[in-house]
């Protein structure tokens, strides 16, 4: 085929099955992720149409959305959640897909377990009726959340209609300082292009500083595209990224290892291959960031103030900006550090991995949190929990005075009741901001695992930079 | 399955919001369900309701008494961004809205809407203020949204043409959808199928996780 192909270019290729003109192209799914929230209608569409799950074996389904964090033992209390899990596992055994349930050892959130379990493998097309499946493109992976429709047009074709997207160039050249981890770079990519900034694209991350992180690290990022309006942002494999997946559960072995790698190292994008768009970032030159507002791309240094409505330019943006402010109590000008907080958040699909437990319990080991705060660690998955335990994590947070939890999706959607107060500030390794996301008249500020592990032992929002030894504390982590 | 989608007239819900996410159309302790009843009392919930119960004061747009019964949601840049669930177009169109006319749709939710009855209008910065005008000058004045020939009436003679999926249109226009259309290429799918091994098996374990 003539022509330099982007990395996206070749996975959307290899996965046409048929274009008829004027349609969408039929594009073939490696791998469906299924979940409690937006499945239930989807199976219900099967029954009706008399359909069976074309490929239960490329299927796979947790519960992670709506499930208490509290210990196993103690049953769902919130009916429509317990019928909601309920219904998840009468539909897998029904249509024979496979179940990381509650009491599962393998139970977490579907964008945690996927790649834990080896499943996420680069050059694969997967989705899954959650906006965060973007974090699978981490592995060189084409994936994007859909709406429950598509949902199940997947569970019955194993295909979905599809447009090519755009593509966007993301460059992150140079040096990431200490106490700024990949968190802080997207929302500081967030903070430039804005939250419709990508939409109709696809993002690729390339650069220096991307291809020094670490998998947790790259997830984190590509997890956020969607903030940044674009379906799926994606890091081409590398030998970081078959180090990950070596051994795991469902990664090729012997031959079929080889031969992979061998296909994988022939997905990153050619030398010359065209994007659409294109955006610098110096990773040097990045602060720790935190949002003010009530969307992702209202972010900023930490050391910054508050905007000024009146200097926002247009009028709808001025509104908007108003809107926040006035949602998030803050006043123009007013710098965020020593900003009052009264829950940390330390989780999600976005920073609820092992190397993120470690970040935030290097910087908590020895520390109280400040009095009046309420702090909660969630793991990602049920693995990464264990793991932590075997570390010592969960003790380093305990004697900090911090909440040691079960794996879920928890207060970063506040579905299965750990939520905010009307008023309270938080600060959380989540994803989004908005207008009572993490409990009805909650504010959030977005940050990463070291800021919130600061922020809780200040008491308000503090510099990660200043904590001791910080130097150090950016090397813990792992692959 | 949606209906048919015919070409109608209605007055206008203007929302000059940008960025309005779909946990604010649909706030995420509404998506417990298991079907899709009753999410008509969760649109927009906490713009209009007080944690006990009652409407906010002043009364969100949506429940003012005039607006009943209109069709076309006027809304800010960016509409619908956020969250992928399909509970956001639902309950829109649960509450009657057939339209959103807008500067922009983040990408999952146009897709969710247009596969419900429910249509992205997007039109040019400059229109899109112009008919923020009108809705201001002209509370009640009614625009005829017409798919099968791309245009939105206005007032006079004026139209405004719009962009649709070609694809989309036919589905909409029909009152088909796209699973339909997915489960007459099976043949091609098989033949996909046999060229290309499964990537993983998800039922298969391997080895043990590392």
């Amino acid at each position: 085929m003539a022509g330099q192909r982007t990395l996206v270019d070749k996975i959307w290729d290899d996965h046409v099955v048929a274009e008829d003109a004027g349609a969408p192209s039929v594009l073939a799914i490696d791998l469906h992720l299924v979940h409690e929230v937006t499945s239930p209608q989807a199976f219900t569409g099967l029954r009706r149409r008399g359909l069976k799950v074309r490929h239960p074996e490329r299927t796979v389904a947790t519960a992670d959305h709506s499930v208490p964090t509290t210990p196993r033992n103690l049953p769902i209390l919130d009916e429509l959640a317990a019928a909601q899990v309920a219904q998840l596992e009468t539909n897998c055994r029904e249509f024979g897909i496979p179940l990381h349930g509650l009491g599962s050892p393998s139970q977490g959130i579907v964008h945690v377990i996927g790649p834990q379990l080896g499943l996420t493998q680069p050059g694969m097309t997967i989705v899954c009726g959650d906006s965060h499946t973007s974090t699978h493109g981490a592995f060189g992976a084409l994936a994007f959340g859909i709406g429950t429709s598509e949902v199940e047009m997947v569970l019955a074709t194993q295909c979905l209609l599809q447009r090519r997207p755009k593509t966007y160039e993301v460059r992150i050249d140079g040096r990431l300082a200490p106490g700024v981890s990949a968190k802080d770079v997207i929302l500081a990519l967030l903070a430039r292009i804005g939250v419709a900034g990508g939409t109709g694209h696809v993002f690729e991350y390339r650069g220096g500083a991307i291809e020094a992180l670490s998998m947790d690290q790259r997830m984190t990022i590509c997890n956020m595209s969607i903030e940044g309006g674009a379906r799926a942002g994606l890091v081409a494999p590398d030998d970081t990224t078959f180090e990950y997946l070596a051994g795991r559960e469902h990664a090729p072995e012997g031959a079929a290892w080889d031969s992979a790698v061998a296909r994988w190292r022939s997905l990153p994008t050619d030398d010359g291959a065209a994007f659409d768009r294109s955006v610098t970032i110096d990773a040097s030159a990045l602060e720790p960031m935190i949002t003010y507002g009530t969307n992702p791309g209202m972010g900023l240094p930490i050391s910054a103030r508050v905007p000024d409505p009146d200097a926002a330019g247009d009028d709808s943006r001025r509104r908007g900006l108003e809107q926040a402010l006035s949602y998030m109590d803050l006043q123009p000008g007013q710098p965020l550090l020593g900003q009052k907080v009264d829950v940390v958040f330390i989780g999600s699909c976005t920073n609820g991995r092992i190397s993120d437990l470690r970040l935030a319990a290097a910087a908590l080991k020895g520390r109280r949190i400040a009095d009046g705060v309420r702090l909660m660690v969630v793991p990602g998955s049920d693995e990464v929990k264990r793991e932590a335990e075997r570390e010592g994590l969960d003790e380093i947070f305990r004697s900090a005075g911090g909440d040691w939890r079960e794996a879920g999706c928890s207060m970063c959607i506040a579905m299965n009741g750990d939520q905010l107060s009307p008023g309270q500030y938080a600060v959380s390794t989540s994803n989004r901001n908005f207008e009572g996301r993490q409990g009805k008249g909650g504010r959030t500020f977005l940050a990463s695992p070291l800021t919130a592990a600061a922020s809780a032992v200040a008491g308000a929002i503090a510099d990660p930079r200043l904590l001791p030894g910080i130097e150090t504390l950016a090397a813990v982590g792992g692959r | 399955m949606p209906d048919a989608y015919e070409a109608f007239t209605s007055a206008v819900i203007p929302l000059p919001k940008e960025n309005v996410d779909t946990d604010q159309i649909v706030p995420a302790r509404y998506l417990k369900v298991t079907d899709k009843e009753g999410l008509a009392d969760a649109l927009f919930r906490d713009w209009r309701f007080e944690a006990d119960g009652g409407l906010k004061e002043p009364t969100f747009i949506l429940d003012k008494p005039q607006m009943y019964g209109r069709r076309i949601l006027l809304a800010g840049d960016n509409f619908g961004c956020g969250s992928s669930r399909e509970h956001a177009p639902w309950a829109l169109v649960a509450w009657g809205i057939r339209a959103v006319i807008t500067t922009s749709c983040a990408d999952i939710f146009r897709g969710n809407a247009l596969k419900n009855g429910l249509l992205p209008i997007v039109v040019e910065h400059e229109r899109h203020r112009q008919l923020f005008e009108l809705v201001a000058r002209e509370p009640d004045v009614e625009l005829t949204v017409d798919l099968a020939s791309q245009v939105v009436h206005l007032p006079g003679d004026e139209d405004l043409p719009f962009d649709v999926d070609p694809f989309s249109k036919l589905m909409l226009l029909e009152g088909t959808d796209e699973l339909g259309y997915l489960l007459g290429k099976a043949p091609s799918i098989e033949a996909w199928e046999a060229a290309h091994p499964p990537r993983v098996d998800t039922r298969e374990h391997t080895g043990t996780s590392a």
